[in-house]
């Protein structure tokens, strides 16, 4: 696996920031965009548009396959069963909003209770919270250990008699603790709990078989899989979405109107009303001819690689402290550093090129948890080198030099 | 270098240590702020005696550097202050944050205002300048008695 050339294909890496190569540590909250991807939009714009399962003409009918092939493209890439099992949403947020609005509506009742972990994105607490508000369910957080993990024992205590769905991350975007999905989601099966994935940091870095997981839902997010933004796509296995009711109403998605009454279309249309993301769902093809090029495999090793280069450097340096031990742990380094806030690291680091995150990363749960406002992140994606956290390093004794003035 | 401009000492020592971190024993006025981005948050207590002279004035909370120099050196600035005089303390900071390039006020020395002017390096930061006017448009909401929280995402 050759990173310059693999580095080649992402032009953003042309430019240059405050004068500085762009070192990207940024991937956990969007990932750059390879060439191909952007051309893809573009050609399909200027060369191919039409609207999609409308009408019969030519290009029509071309955009129209050319949408549903990458739902073919990405039903093989997470080995689902089924084209239909993939639903193309605006992102992983409008995924899992899908899940617990339509499973809310026909499944819970006043007094139900949801579990999550105390890692949870506000992605997968603010949708559930709605349900608190207009079921009354109950929503409990399976706890972290001292590490900042989940593990299948934490999860199997906050189960009781009435939880009715468990909803975790797979990766944490913050401690970048890995979660024994297969393993919850039988413990879930054995106890009759079907098991919502949050997959946006699952996806990009690692190998993915909903076959084998067994999940009944799996939510990504398109932006951080080097695709465009405005998509997601949430997997769902077929029972549930022909059992679960329709999501938004509009086009598409219908069989029959009449005044009377209205009868709805199938999968997968059924979940997509209205007109799609069609170019981003075009273009994130590419995203995944992209990944398939390189090997997931070979990605997960490399980033894998990088994670621990980057936490050696980061423990000897004895001004900064990670955040979270996990033992199985992905491509996430989150630290704070003795005295100099978060965002004061983050723009100086940006002086430097660097670019972090700094804040609590919509895990407030797990900020307070903590007993951190914020932390600084830096993530990492196909793209990055041994180089990017060595000079991450040496930018973060920068700060220190700027504040011991 | 902008960064030195940004972090100037002035904004170092009071960032790390900084004056009036505390609460204000019978105060009469308090308003809380909060920078729902970055997490930073602040809480002003301000003590007006009968003759609308701020006596006292303190704040708790936490945040970046740049947060904490602004709450530390306004709550130096504003002591013996009268009410009128912190409006036009408050418009005059906040102008010169977002365009103007120096303070006019003249109820303050030549001395306090290189000091304010300290916290002018944030203009070359867009994202930064919340941390910098979070303290001071929440003194303006606990002198207005306002009860609702200031949040910063609802200025421009
Ligand atoms: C763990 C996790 N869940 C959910 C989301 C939201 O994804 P999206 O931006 O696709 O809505 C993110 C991204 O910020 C994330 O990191």
């Amino acid at each position: 696996m050759n990173i310059d050339n693999i580095k080649k294909q992402f032009p953003i890496f042309n430019n240059k920031v405050h004068n500085n190569d762009l070192v990207y540590l940024d991937s956990a909250n969007s990932s750059q965009k390879p060439q191909v991807v952007a051309d893809r939009i573009y050609d399909f714009y200027t060369k191919e548009f039409s609207n999609v399962g409308r009408s019969v003409h030519y290009l029509a009918v071309a955009a129209t396959n050319l949408y549903e092939n990458t739902r073919s493209m990405m039903q093989k890439y997470i080995n689902a069963k089924d084209p239909n099992e993939i639903v193309f949403t605006k992102g992983a947020t409008e995924a899992i909003n899908l899940v617990a609005n339509t499973f809310g509506q026909k499944f819970l009742e006043e007094g139900d209770e949801i579990l999550l972990t105390e890692l949870e994105h506000h992605s997968n607490y603010v949708p559930w919270h709605y349900l608190r508000k207009l079921k009354g369910i109950k929503i409990n957080f399976a706890e972290i250990n001292n590490d900042g993990e989940i593990t299948i024992e934490s999860i199997e205590k906050s189960i009781t008699p009435k939880t009715k769905m468990i909803a975790i991350t797979h990766l944490s975007n913050v401690t970048g603790a890995i979660l024994p999905i297969k393993e919850i989601t039988s413990l879930a099966h054995s106890k009759n709990i079907p098991i919502l994935i949050d997959g946006c940091q699952g996806a990009p870095h690692l190998k993915l078989d909903m076959q084998d997981i067994d999940c009944d839902f799996y939510a990504i997010s398109c932006h951080k899989m080097y695709g465009p933004t405005g998509l997601g796509v949430l997997y769902a296995k077929k029972k549930w979405l022909e059992a679960l009711p329709p999501y938004q109403g509009g086009g598409g998605m219908i069989r029959e109107v009449k005044k009377e009454g209205i009868s709805f279309g199938d999968l997968p249309n059924k979940y997509e009303a209205g007109t799609m993301a069609t170019a981003q769902v075009i273009a994130f093809g590419e995203s995944i001819k992209f990944l398939n090029q390189i090997g997931i495999e070979n990605i997960e090793k490399h980033e894998s690689e990088l994670t621990k280069y980057g936490e050696e450097v980061l423990r000897k340096n004895n001004s900064v402290k990670l955040v979270g031990n996990p033992k199985n742990k992905g491509s996430v380094l989150s630290f704070t550093l003795d005295g100099i806030h978060a965002h004061d690291i983050a723009t100086i680091l940006d002086e430097d090129g660097v670019a972090i995150r700094a804040g609590h990363h919509c895990c407030q749960i797990l900020h307070d948890k903590l007993g951190l406002t914020a932390t600084a992140r830096a993530s990492l994606g196909v793209y990055n080198t041994k180089e990017d956290l060595d000079k991450l390093n040496e930018s973060i004794n920068n700060c220190k030099k700027i504040f011991d003035r | 270098m902008n960064l030195k401009e940004l972090y100037q000492e002035i904004i170092l020592d009071h960032g790390k240590n900084p004056r009036n971190l505390k609460k204000t024993e019978n105060f009469n006025k308090d308003a809380k702020g909060h920078n729902p981005l970055c997490g930073d948050k602040v809480h002003v207590f301000l003590k007006i005696d009968e003759n609308k002279n701020i006596s006292d004035i303190s704040f708790e909370g936490s945040g970046c550097a740049i947060s904490m120099a602004s709450a530390s050196i306004m709550t130096d600035l504003m002591k013996e202050k009268k009410e009128n005089e912190v409006k036009e303390l408050v418009d005059d900071f906040l102008k010169m944050i977002k365009d103007s390039p120096e303070m006019k006020s003249k109820i303050i020395s030549d001395d306090e205002k290189t000091k304010l002017m300290s916290l002018s390096g944030v203009k070359q930061y867009p994202m930064r300048v919340k941390c910098a006017t979070l303290a001071w448009h929440t003194l303006t909401s606990a002198m207005n008695n306002s009860q609702e929280e200031i949040n910063t995402e609802k200025f421009d």
